[in-house]
């Protein structure tokens, strides 16, 4: 996968984007939460405490009802969040809100996104992506992951974006094929989502080899690269680190501690404190990751005892 | 329509491929060999589908006049037999398509979601056929209220995955097939069951079932003489709807057809009939439709891998829908469908409840032939109907699956047409 430096020339310099600012250092925590689980002001300090724990980027979901990508984990709470009455309008609300200095991804599912600009109380003639960019630009949103707009549906919302400074980040499967990647690759700004294994989100107990392959065949491409779905521990960001990828996103791990807390109706801060404990865990395995960097990937570190989760 | 959708996937605005990048691959795969062997008959694959159309499922079904409700009407009616084809719906011309698709394309394993229990019953035949193994998902909702249905996908040796998620029909069963199918992309097919879905499934999926309306057309000239003055299906996701009218427009031509059996016939009037449920309309603050007409009162948007007509609230979180009939209750509507209708060809009307359950009863007594409530809403339409005929109602599936409900519903509704069941009384 070689590419013409040249046409990357831009991307590079002081045009560089706020998203990919944050991979500059080359072990970024991505923390994902969905927005209004279980509400607006509980996700607020959640994201607070996930910045303080170390985390670069911070992913907020807006629920979407039929979130075909997700596992278990995340369509609980994205129900949870759209129980307690989480909108499209609430969600930028949150991002206004959001005292934090760290940019802010929307992940969610394009109907909401092509609907927003025909919805009641604004008159675009018919349903586009422009309105909802324009908003979550002015809200302070620096990027999309949409994961039911693959790149060939990607075209007027790729420009939409480009429009109003906001990256466009697409997702590589393990089943991409090379002559989709390299589209992918000339749409794609921010950092590329690299999905660690086949299947739907959920945390796992292990990283999977199709997230090594990924990251092989990635290796020459010039945007950062991060590793989502399974990893829920710091031995799995320092492994993913170690073997080439500039970050990790983490998302049911956190939302498994979210759901406890819901579940066994714990005070917003106990949980808090949690959440960024385990940024913080996911942080210090991604420092070491970048740190062993270059004297191989998965190294003899399995004899040392597993990160103690709480 | 601008461009080309057998390459495309586009209808007007509508269709597309949607999906999740882990499945593109796959979607990509099935298009090419949707062209392959669906569209260009490679390795003989439309003779062996014909062959196992007829052999196994016992096509051609006939075209009945139905004397009773002709004059009942005052026009004549003739009814299209889907209800006759093996297993008892239009269903088993995409099952066995789409699994004997997957064989030639060496995928090991299917799944399907099913509403009604028709789609997945096809399947699980199909495959018990054509020796596959295959999962079923089933929203629990339908579990419970088509019971038959999934005895007889375990006799057939499916797996039937309950799934329990929203209103437990089909909107979050396709959800979780879709998610199996991203789980297992590399050796399974999703046989989806309807027109519906990303890119080739809609062309595709109407392409098995253009078999309905090749045979109607041939039919009609044989037996009447002439070509029908109307055509009318009950449209959910529209998969007997696609089958009953595409070749009046023209939209497939399935390999081995009659020459001139898919001549666009522009004469012929297309009635798509949807569930009207309780009342037309969505109630937006309660996430809920009480009805599953969404080309009567559905917007755009994108669902399931395609942008096409949705029931949905006005920031896009789509509603649960509702109709008395399973195999309707569907929140969205085959992309093409939507195309249709915009450019006036098809028109979409709808029936409510009471309508369809006094149909089934009426066909039912006046006929001899227990139609599925899917299909009673289409014969509910010829009350409303107003011309002159003759007209052709497609009978998309057999109603025995929808006993309990009917029974249960009539009562409840004290229908004067629905018989007593006062036998079962002490």
């Amino acid at each position: 996968m070689t590419r013409d430096d040249g046409a990357d020339a831009g991307r590079d310099d002081a045009s560089r984007s706020d998203l990919a600012d944050a991979f500059a250092d080359g072990d970024a925590l991505v923390s994902y939460v969905a927005a209004g689980d279980p509400s607006a002001a509980a996700t607020k300090e959640y994201a607070e405490a996930l910045v303080a724990g170390g985390t670069d980027v911070l992913e907020l979901g807006l629920p979407f009802s039929e979130p075909v990508a997700e596992g278990p984990t995340i369509q609980r709470a994205l129900q949870r969040a759209l129980d307690a009455g989480m909108t499209p309008d609430a969600y930028l609300d949150l991002v206004r809100d959001l005292d934090v200095d760290v940019p802010v991804v929307c992940m969610t599912y394009y109907n909401l996104i092509l609907r927003y600009g025909s919805s009641e109380g604004r008159d675009a003639s018919e349903p586009g992506p422009e309105a909802f960019v324009e908003a979550a630009a002015d809200a302070g949103v620096s990027g999309f992951v949409v994961p039911d707009l693959p790149v060939n549906e990607s075209e007027r919302m790729a420009a939409a974006c480009r429009e109003h400074g906001v990256d466009l980040v697409f997702i590589v499967a393990p089943t991409t094929t090379d002559e989709r990647l390299e589209r992918m690759l000339d749409r794609t700004t921010g950092f590329v989502y690299v999905q660690g294994r086949v299947g739907t989100t959920g945390a796992r107990d292990d990283v999977s080899a199709a997230a090594h392959g990924s990251l092989d065949r990635l290796a020459e491409a010039n945007v950062p690269k991060a590793v989502g779905f399974g990893i829920s521990a710091g031995e799995h960001a320092r492994e993913v680190v170690a073997g080439g990828a500039d970050g990790v996103i983490v998302g049911s791990a956190y939302v498994d501690e979210i759901a406890d807390g819901v579940e066994n109706d714990e005070p917003t801060a106990d949980v808090a404190a949690r959440l960024e404990s385990l940024a913080r865990e996911l942080k210090t395995g991604a420092e070491r990751g970048a740190s062993a960097d270059g004297e191989g990937g998965t190294t003899a570190d399995h004899d040392s005892p597993e990160p103690q989760r709480k | 329509m601008s461009e080309d959708p057998v390459r495309s996937g586009k209808f007007g605005d509508y269709g597309g491929q949607y999906v999740p990048e882990v499945l593109m691959p796959a979607v990509e795969e099935l298009a090419d060999a949707y062209e392959r062997y669906v569209l260009e008959n490679e390795d003989g694959f439309v003779d062996e589908f014909r062959r196992h159309l007829r052999e196994f499922g016992g096509r051609p079904t006939p075209l009945s006049h139905a004397a009773n409700l002709s004059e009942r009407y005052g026009t004549e009616v003739y009814l299209k037999r889907e209800d006759l084809l093996h297993g008892g719906a239009h269903k088993l011309n995409n099952a066995l398509g789409q699994v004997l698709l997957a064989k030639y394309m060496g995928k090991e394993r299917v799944v399907a979601e099913t509403g009604a229990g028709q789609h997945g019953t096809a399947t699980a035949m199909a495959c018990a056929y054509l020796d596959m193994p295959c999962e079923i998902y089933m929203g629990r909702t339908d579990v419970n209220r088509q019971r038959p249905n999934v005895f007889r996908m375990r006799i057939h040796d499916a797996e039937v995955n309950p799934v329990d998620a929203g209103s437990g029909t089909l909107k979050e069963a396709i959800n979780e097939t879709m998610r199996d199918w991203a789980t297992n992309v590399e050796d399974t097919h999703y046989v989806v069951g309807s027109v519906v879905g990303p890119h080739p499934f809609p062309a595709m999926v109407r392409d098995f079932q253009s078999v309905i309306s090749e045979e109607l057309r041939e039919q009609s000239r044989e037996q009447l003489g002439q070509l029908p003055e109307a055509v009318i299906a009950c449209a959910g996701g529209g998969s007997n709807t696609m089958g009953a009218f595409s070749a009046f427009i023209g939209s497939a031509e399935l390999f081995g057809a009659p020459t001139g059996a898919h001549e666009p016939a522009p004469d012929v009037d297309l009635l798509a009939v949807e569930a009207g449920g309780a009342e037309l309309g969505v109630d937006a603050d309660e996430g809920y439709a009480p009805n599953s007409a969404s080309l009567t009162t559905g917007s755009e948007g994108v669902l399931h891998g395609a942008r096409t007509k949705l029931l949905q609230t006005d920031e896009g979180q789509i509603v649960e829908s509702h109709s008395v009939s399973a195999g309707l209750d569907y929140a969205g509507v085959g992309p093409e469908l939507a195309h249709l209708v915009d450019e006036g060809r098809v028109t979409p009307v709808s029936v409510g409840d009471d309508a369809a359950l006094e149909a089934f009863h009426c066909l039912s007594r006046e006929e001899g032939i227990i139609p599925a409530l899917e299909s009673s809403h289409a014969i509910a339409y010829l009350e409303e109907y107003e011309g002159e005929g003759p007209v052709v109602v497609n009978v998309s599936g057999r109603g025995d699956k929808d006993l309990d409900t009917v029974i249960e519903e009539s009562a409840e509704r004290d229908l004067d047409v629905a018989p007593s069941m006062e036998v079962f009384e002490q």
